[in-house]
């Protein structure tokens, strides 16, 4: 749907967007009623837990579970022989769920029971006997590339290069993005940069582990209550795998405890379903904090080389990535993203992304807020932070100078539509946090992010009430408040107050399919669809009217909530209101209710500007952000609150990505820090008030003008933060997590080159 | 192995479990009393998300075993509302939008009154290192804090 044409979004007075009201989950959700994922039961629920493998990388010779299936309260257990191999596009997905022949990672799920209780279930694993042949494994990108590593798969020849390659490798795909000649390009260079950079591995760190609730009966009909982003890939997903009717599988959304994009995806879900379906039984299973960083989908470690080339007067003639992403045992460590991303933010006439995916003995990572983007743009804007210094330009001006503005072919493909960086730019020198004043030891870095955002597959139902009030069924799991914003657009739309729509999350038997609440799609998309419902629903309004004034629908308009004549020639009508109609429905023709099946098309791009201030401590190494602000374009907010609240989590997990968390691994292969002690997320003490900027500029594929804010605001911190602690501590820093030694050794390093 | 009987106060109702001997207060709280508004988010007292107070002291109720409760008074945030009356704290958290996928939400409340029952007129870092034990992942804090700051301004003029 276009931008609506009578609607300048700047200058549009709308009545409920743009307002800040209370949410309709808030009760439940400060009163401790809300339920999550962990909060079911079920009658005769038998409790799951399941067996993880202590190695990197083993062959699984042989499972006994003798002896576990003998201890009283064990009702079922299941292994690789209960998980059939059926659909081959879910090869990789089903030995995730359950290894096969080999374990490629510590934590990678072997075996599973379910028992009367939680304690029986957890002794009944240790019952269990594995015999493993273990194998040489490799966790480090750049070692997983060299001949002669250990080969996770035997058969693995690289995709995406012509002649393929004769020997296997753990390099499962070469992807290539750009234009122009980047070898002509340098040589019109007058200054050139080129790093290495290295990324560890982060998780998206969501406070609410994984958990399920399953109910298999022997017709074949199942129930799953899961904390997932996605219910109908769920369904479909574990249908699929586990050979069920996917009518016949129920999948009920709970509240969700945080996602990020790690929970796009089945883990424990076909689990216990088979679980269910073999006990005959509900089956509960829950992760533990440390299965949840061992076992789910953390994002990609990455190692990248980006050289980019400008002349003197600041324009860039070229720019290079080099990057090496590895996110775990399969194919899909989302490189290509990266690649594609890498010099989305400018107009380059010469650009090259190279983008290698490596298997390595991690967990099959899963998305985390516009993935891979933070990884790359650390590099891009780390690597422009220095040439800006070098050809002496202030940092913004060098980018408003080679910025990506409306007609601007990408670099990964598409010309853009209407886009909002040189806005933001702009905003971001005007604001005061770009020339306060800094204190000792700070320095100030920026950085600038992109993000495609995506549309997608979207249902919703609105139904209205005999008393006038009206029920919005959705599809899209409310991950931040979008059922908040739902309400307020179809009190929008339909002219009414906020209070009188309630807005629901349906289980997948209630509504169309939906795709996952990923891709900050959810306001855009679904937004979209409750704008087409509400206009729908406003068409059988005035039919409904113009049959009790005796008239035709076409002479029926709809004006702030109540159907009127058209005009003059119409007729002499009082307005009737929704309520009044709502009230005749069963008399007028029955439920009045609109319907929107859409696949949202035309999610514009979008862009963040990031300011940081950082402190270093030159004596230990240890980096503070003391300031920070993100400005964003969300092409128009509809519930500002929670769009401010969507740029400050970003920034606060970037922060943390950039400063302290990173997967760390021991020379056995052993992930060394799975909890929240070891691998410290920020905290309220570690940070600063976070200042926001809105800017919006319309985008012209949603009728209000609606741009996705979940993820961009994540993909500029890690270089805005890596640039004020290199300015800080007058050395640049190219390895992320900036930890204490990190930055100590660069600070060192730096002394000794002097 | 036999279980504990245990007699205590929850919320100010006087409550009597059996329990395992190895048995955590949350779990308690969670599976036997039904009381699921504290949750595990760690198991560990590192993300504060099962917070709870004993005999008005903060604690994570991960770390506290069922068996510990015994002639105690446990507040959990069941306890926070007056019947339909919001506490404070709970109205600011729900206009600042202090929260967004609310799992942490709870243990934040639990954990804030606790600390404006000590100390009414916080600093804003004297508000940050007080809820430093719990993780959000989702605000940056930045609406927490403000959502504090607003309801012991709140609190203090009665």
């Amino acid at each position: 749907m276009p931008l609506d044409p009578n609607l300048d979004p700047a200058s549009h007075k709308f009545n409920v967007v743009g307002t800040r009201p209370v949410r309709p989950d808030g009760i439940d959700k400060v009163t401790g009623r809300a339920k999550f994922g962990a909060d079911a039961v079920a009658p005769g629920m038998l409790h799951g837990a399941i067996l993880r493998s202590p190695h990197a990388h083993a062959r699984i010779k042989s499972i006994d579970v003798s002896k576990a299936a003998k201890l009283p309260g064990v009702k079922a257990i299941v292994t690789r022989d209960d998980f059939k191999e059926r659909e081959p596009s879910l090869r990789d997905i089903l030995w995730n769920v359950m290894a096969r022949d080999k374990v490629f990672y510590d934590g990678h799920a072997v075996a599973a029971v379910a028992a009367t209780s939680a304690s029986i279930a957890r002794k009944a694993l240790k019952l269990i006997k594995v015999d493993y042949q273990v194998l040489p494994h490799v966790t480090d990108v750049d070692e997983a590339m060299k001949p002669g590593a250990p080969l996770l798969h035997d058969d693995m020849i690289t995709a995406g290069v012509d002649p393929a390659p004769k020997k296997s490798s753990n390099v499962a795909y070469r992807h290539e993005f750009g234009r122009g000649d980047v070898e002509q390009g340098f040589k019109q260079a007058d200054v050139i940069v080129e790093r290495r950079f290295k990324t560890e591995a982060t998780h998206q760190g969501y406070i609410e582990p994984h958990a399920c609730l399953a109910n298999v009966g022997p017709d074949g009909q199942g129930e799953l209550w899961v904390c997932t982003q996605g219910h109908y890939m769920i369904r479909n997903t574990c249908a699929a795998l586990l050979g069920m009717n996917v009518a016949k599988l129920r999948v009920t959304p709970s509240e969700i405890g945080g996602g990020f994009g790690g929970k796009t995806t089945v883990f424990i879900e076909p689990v216990a379903l088979a679980l269910s379906r073999k006990a005959n039984r509900p089956v509960k299973l829950v992760m533990s904090r440390e299965e949840v960083f061992r076992a789910t989908g953390p994002t990609a470690a990455s190692s990248m080389d980006i050289k980019i080339g400008v002349r003197k007067d600041g324009r860039i003639t070229a720019a290079q990535a080099d990057i090496r992403f590895t996110g775990g045992p399969f194919v899909g460590s989302l490189v290509d993203m990266g690649a594609m991303s890498a010099f989305a933010a400018y107009d380059l006439e010469n650009s090259k992304a190279v983008g290698h995916d490596v298997v390595s003995n991690r967990p099959k990572l899963a998305a985390y807020r516009a993935p891979s983007a933070p990884m790359v743009a650390f590099g891009v804007e780390s690597v422009l932070d220095e040439l800006a210094r070098k050809i002496g330009m202030d940092p913004i001006d060098f980018r408003l100078k080679n910025a990506a503005k409306e007609g601007t072919q990408s670099s990964y493909g598409p010309k853009y539509n209407r886009i909002g960086l040189i806005e933001c730019l702009e905003a971001a020198k005007r604001h005061p946090n770009y020339t306060a004043p800094l204190g000792p030891n700070q320095g100030r870095g920026m950085a600038a992010g992109f993000w495609f955002n995506f549309g997608g597959q979207t249902a919703v139902s609105l139904n209205v009430h005999i008393d006038g009030t009206v029920a919005l069924t959705v599809g899209t799991v409310d991950i931040g408040g979008s059922r908040a914003s739902m309400c307020q657009i179809a009190a929008e739309e339909l002219g009414v107050s906020y209070e009188v729509v309630r807005t629901v999350t349906a289980d997948t038997s209630s509504l169309g399919y939906n795709d996952i609440t990923e891709g900050s799609r959810t306001t855009f998309s679904t937004g979209m669809a409750t704008i087409e419902a509400a206009r729908d629903c406003i068409g059988k309004l005035c039919g409904r009217a113009a049959k009790i004034w005796g008239i035709p629908p076409e002479a029926v308009v709809w004006e702030k909530g109540y159907a009127k004549p058209a005009g003059a020639n119409a007729g002499n009508f009082e307005p009737l209101s929704l309520a009044d109609i709502a009230k005749q429905a069963a008399t007028t023709g029955g439920p009045i209710a609109g319907h929107s099946e859409i696949n949202a098309e035309g999610a514009g791009v979008s862009f963040a500007v990031h300011l940081c201030d950082a402190e270093v401590d030159k004596e230990t190494g240890r980096a503070l952000v003391k300031r920070y602000t993100v400005i964003q374009d969300a092409g128009k907010a509809i519930h500002p609150s929670y769009v401010e609240g969507q740029y400050q989590g970003g920034a606060a997990q970037g922060i943390g990505w950039a400063i302290n968390e990173g997967y760390i691994y021991g020379k056995d292969g052993r992930l060394q820090n799975p909890g929240f002690l070891d691998y410290r997320v920020p905290v309220c003490s570690d940070l600063p008030m976070i200042d926001t900027v809105i800017v919006e500029v319309p985008n012209p594929g949603h009728p209000y003008g609606v741009r996705g804010v979940g993820e961009t605001s994540i993909v500029p911190p890690l270089a805005a933060v890596a640039n004020a602690i290199s300015a800080a501590a007058g050395v640049r820093l190219t390895e992320i997590p900036m930890s204490p030694p990190v930055v100590l050794k660069a600070i060192e390093s730096n002394g000794r080159a002097k | 192995m036999s279980q504990v009987r245990v007699s205590t106060t929850v919320n100010g109702d006087a409550v009597e479990y059996l329990c395992d001997a190895d048995e955590t207060l949350l779990d308690v709280l969670r599976d036997r009393l039904g009381l699921t508004g504290a949750k595990e988010g760690c198991g560990t007292g590192d993300c504060g998300a099962c917070s709870v107070t004993v005999d008005g002291r903060l604690v994570c109720s991960c770390l506290v075993l069922g068996a510990e409760a015994e002639g105690r008074k446990i507040g959990t945030v069941e306890g926070i509302a007056q019947g339909d009356k919001l506490h404070p704290l709970q109205k600011k958290f729900l206009e600042h939008a202090a929260l967004q996928c609310g799992i942490c939400t709870p243990g934040f409340l639990v954990a804030a009154k606790a600390l404006l029952d000590h100390n009414p007129n916080p600093t804003e870092t004297e508000i940050r290192f007080g809820l430093a034990g719990n993780l959000c992942r989702c605000t940056g804090y930045d609406k927490i804090v403000r959502a504090v700051q607003a309801a012991a301004a709140e609190m203090r003029k009665g």
